[in-house]
């Protein structure tokens, strides 16, 4: 079982970036009967998302992230030892995402890049990695970069999809410092592995055929290079697996639901996470959501939603959960005790 | 378990929909109100009322309100 906790490492610094793009779901007519469409807004929570244009990339929202954070906090490029770059959209097959970051943020030849590759649930397996190179001898600070733009990778005739997702950037910095446990729980079930997925890749080979659009189940339209989602195994998954995670790890951790200052919740629908709050009694005002003006961005959605809701809120000490869940499958939650988080407001690339 | 209440938890997941017309024989996804999101509503009832797991294809290989009560039911059991 992976359950980690760390002691005396934490999240000093918090920026997300966003394309200044707006699409509203209002316009989604060409896709859903005009009837129907408040409706579907009502459910999914999701008003309007941020699309990046043709030539912005998530490394492109995630730079922008990261100069604003070392701006806002002081940070000089020369002191940061790791940058992992959390992402399924890098910019490209080969390199690495994270090298190139390297480069473009002056950060010396000395830092230890790599990517991580995960669904929704991406950002809390990339913090945890961020935690324990931090807590190493030789780490002092690890800037984790976790940026998406599925709207390059969903087809927008894809009524389960192209409603949902949004694009982002964010930078997290993470240092060693005076802080209390941090404890992760971290889980994976391959058997999920069809729930959402992307068909071409290596197992099917990228060919000519694989770009070409084809009508697909309930009417949906998508290519082989597009990503695909059974919303009801989805949901099914998240509703049996997120609430007893987070149970698990307060029960391990020595808390209760009361101790929880903010619970971070993936941004996946409105709907699920309303069903989590319910069914976890927590007080509503403790979770926040930022699902209707950003969409689901995937994994960059749990550190955007603390960007959006809690930037001014985490001064001092605060208890901090953080649930993510998705393609995999892979899910997870972890409890922060977090001091003096700087977070910078969410701004427009 | 009781196939009324059952029912009776799925006539309660519909906005528009008489629950007088909701019937065992009901087939479910012809009612006007049938749609993506109200099979997550399913999915969920039955997660809350029954706690059992409910995937895609059990929706999809059922026609009658019947037909998803006898999945819940051997589950249950």
């Amino acid at each position: 079982m992976a359950k980690i906790t760390f002691q005396g490492v934490g999240i000093k610094a918090l920026s997300a970036c966003v394309p200044s793009d707006i699409v509203s779901n209002k316009d989604l007519g060409y896709l859903i009967p005009e009837e129907e469409i408040s409706k579907v807004i009502d459910n999914i929570g999701i008003v309007e998302r941020r699309i990046a244009p043709d030539d912005v990339t998530a490394s492109d929202l995630c730079y922008s992230a990261a100069q604003r954070l070392m701006q806002d906090n002081g940070i000089a490029p020369d002191s940061i030892d790791v940058l992992i770059f959390m992402s399924q959209t890098g910019d490209y097959r080969i390199p690495a995402t994270s090298c190139i970051m390297q480069h473009r943020l002056g950060l010396p030849k000395s830092t230890m890049c790599f990517d991580i590759s995960l669904g929704c649930s991406g950002y809390l397996f990339a913090l945890s990695t961020a935690f324990a190179y931090a807590s190493m001898e030789g780490i002092n600070r690890v800037l984790l970069l976790d940026g998406e733009t599925f709207s390059k990778i969903v087809n927008r005739r894809d009524k389960v999809d192209w409603p949902l997702y949004g694009d982002a950037g964010t930078a997290t910095l993470i240092e060693k410092g005076d802080y209390g446990s941090s404890t992760f729980i971290l889980n994976t079930d391959g058997c999920g592995e069809d729930a959402i997925k992307i068909h071409a890749g290596m197992r099917n080979p990228v060919t000519a055929d694989s770009c070409v659009e084809r009508e697909q189940e309930d009417g949906n339209v998508r290519n082989d290079l597009e990503v695909f989602m059974d919303g009801m195994d989805v949901f099914n998954f998240a509703i049996s697996k997120v609430p007893k995670c987070v149970k698990q790890l307060l029960s391990e951790t020595d808390h209760t639901i009361d101790d929880v200052d903010y619970l971070v919740f993936h941004q996946a629908n409105r709907f699920m996470m309303d069903f989590f709050v319910k069914k976890l009694k927590i007080a509503p005002d403790r979770v926040p959501y930022c699902i209707g003006k950003y969409g689901n961005t995937s994994s960059t959605s749990i550190p955007l939603t603390v960007a959006s809701e809690l930037n001014g809120r985490l001064d001092g000490d605060h208890t901090v959960v953080m649930s993510g869940f998705g393609a995999g499958l892979s899910w997870g939650a972890a409890l922060l005790q977090m001091r003096d988080c700087k977070v910078s407001p969410v701004f427009d690339y | 378990m009781n196939l009324d209440l059952f029912i009776e938890n799925f006539a309660d997941l519909l906005d528009e929909t008489d629950p007088d017309t909701i019937h065992a024989n009901t087939h479910f996804k012809k009612l006007n109100e049938w749609s993506s999101l109200v099979a997550l509503s399913v999915i969920a009832m039955i997660d809350e009322e029954y706690d059992v797991e409910f995937r895609g294809d059990d929706i999809r290989n059922s026609t009658t309100i019947e037909d998803l009560f006898n999945i819940v039911k051997s589950r249950v059991e």
